[in-house]
């Protein structure tokens, strides 16, 4: 039992990490951005390819985050930004943002071919401790524990920082932002970087708990990011969090106590309960409030 | 004799094939408080609009303290000491009145609590739970913090009980004293007038008619149309 519910707060962990930097763009844009598995794919295998060229793990996940991040800058300038000039209707990025996707994925194929890969032998922590009868090990501790981080890190960016007040102000009124001498495209781009660099960190640290990177492994999580951020209420960076970590506790549970081909079932089902009781997510808010 | 705090040249401004404004001029001088009128349409967000780098004027020269700043970005006009008090206030509803403050980028708004006590008292407040004149005031204190060279404001009375109207053209008989630079859209041409040094009545695009705030006052033209004399 014991054992399920650290796995449940491991998935969570990832799933919130995914979930953040897709919630942050749309929160503070409007912006469905269908790239973010390809980023979190990209975050995968460049800290395999860092780590192939002898860089240490944690250094790895640094440049991971540096570089997902200048990829998300550089999508927005190449997917979005050509768009939003032109007051593109919003579906139009999401089919630019599937574009780029594509691209990237197949990018990563070139190099490594569709088939699992594996992170070079002893460059990952690799020993397990079991305390009361709890298999802890290293790895996924250090995982949940810097995943955590980084969410206290976001919210604290997010609530307190100038910048972060000033991607809140955009957010809530693009034309008061820009009268207050707001540099807009300089917030669009941070924003662009941070959540970018966190999916970049979030397909890292997957990749190392499950040592088997390939180029498809985003793909499961885009339904689920989505997911868990409607559940948690559009665009807000706890209902985020929450949300992840009820979808992850609804797995592992349902591979508990029920047959394995309902997985995703009853996960899944547990989040439209959710929804039949607060239409608009656990933390959302009103709808007059968004439109 | 040394140029205008702000000088407004041939200003063109085009929404796709329509054209709003048709080559307007006019200045504002140092310390000055000049007033721009007319009816809706008559072109004075879109001129607004235009000064504060929201829309880039199609033709044209804007310049501040020498400065050219027609067509630059918003954030650039900001920096450059030109700021805008926008009409309906723009203010961050759901930021706190404390938070709306820091985002002029002051990194002490202690002062503007001190000028204007009730905004001390609502400080952790969402603004949108402020009234409509509280509003204002934050709006205004807001654009002050900036240190503006020349503080711009767009319909400061509008949908603002009659009581509150007194108050915010108090608080702009203030700054006047204080020497503040202003240029007032108004349409509530009578409070506009009486305050401002100079004013130009913007009339479908362009300036119809110029002239101390007093002698427009006096104008049979200006009274009929927008004084309902």
């Amino acid at each position: 039992m014991a054992d399920q519910i650290y796995n449940a707060i491991f998935i969570g962990s990832i799933y919130a990490l995914f979930a953040l930097g897709f919630t942050l763009v749309f929160s503070v844009l409007d912006i469905l951005n269908l790239a973010h598995p390809a980023l979190f794919t990209l975050g995968a295998f460049t800290a395999l390819f860092a780590m192939q060229q002898g860089v240490p793990a944690a250094l790895a996940v640094v440049i991971a985050f540096a570089v997902c991040g200048g990829a998300g800058v550089l999508l927005d300038r190449v997917a979005f930004a050509p768009l939003r000039r032109r007051n593109a209707p919003p579906l139009s990025a999401m089919i630019s943002s599937i574009g780029v996707s594509l691209i990237v994925i197949r990018l990563i194929q070139l190099k490594y071919g569709p088939d699992l890969q594996s992170y070079p032998r002893g460059s990952l922590p690799a020993d397990v401790m079991t305390v009361a009868g709890l298999q802890i090990d290293t790895l996924r501790t250090v995982i949940i524990g810097l995943a955590v981080a980084l969410m206290v890190g976001l919210t604290l960016l997010v609530r307190r920082s100038r910048l972060g007040r000033e991607l809140r102000a955009l957010a809530e009124n693009p034309r008061a932002a820009r009268l207050l001498g707001i540099d807009v495209d300089r917030a669009i781009a941070a924003t662009f970087f941070l959540s970018a660099g966190l999916g970049g960190i979030a397909g890292a640290l997957y990749g190392f708990a499950t040592n088997s990177p390939f180029s498809q492994m985003g793909l499961g999580f885009e339904l689920k990011a989505f997911s868990v951020m409607i559940v948690g209420g559009m665009g807000s960076i706890p209902g985020a969090v929450l949300g992840a970590y009820l979808l992850s506790f609804g797995e592992v549970a349902s591979l508990t106590f029920l047959p394995s081909e309902l997985r995703d079932a009853f996960a899944f089902g547990l989040l439209f309960i959710v929804l039949l009781i607060r239409p608009s997510g656990i933390l959302g808010q009103r709808a007059v409030d968004r439109v | 004799m040394p140029e205008p705090m702000l000088v407004v040249r041939d200003l063109v401004v085009r929404y796709g094939p329509i054209e709003a404004v048709h080559g307007i001029d006019f200045e504002v001088g140092q310390g000055e408080v000049v007033a721009l009128i007319g009816a809706n349409g008559a072109g004075k967000t879109s001129t607004l609009a235009a000064i504060s780098g929201l829309i880039r004027p199609a033709r044209g020269s804007i310049r501040l303290g020498g400065r050219e700043l027609a067509g630059a970005p918003p954030h650039t006009i900001f920096a450059a000491g030109l700021v805008q008090v926008p009409e309906g206030r723009e203010i961050l509803a759901r930021m706190s009145v404390h938070e709306n403050l820091l985002l002029s980028g002051a990194a002490d708004v202690r002062p503007m609590y001190e000028r204007f006590p009730i905004l001390a008292e609502r400080r952790g407040l969402p603004a949108g739970n402020l009234s409509g004149g509280e509003q204002q005031l934050l709006a205004i204190a807001r654009a002050l913090l900036a240190k503006p060279r020349l503080l711009l404001l767009d319909e400061p009375s509008l949908g603002l009980a009659p009581k509150m109207v007194a108050t915010v053209f108090a608080v702009l008989a203030e700054l006047k004293l204080a020497g503040t630079t202003m240029l007032l859209v108004e349409q509530n041409a009578l409070r506009a007038l009486r305050m401002a040094d100079r004013a130009y009545v913007l009339e479908l695009g362009r300036i119809g008619l110029t002239g101390t705030g007093a002698a427009l006052l006096r104008d049979d033209g200006v009274g009929r149309a927008y004084l309902g004399a």
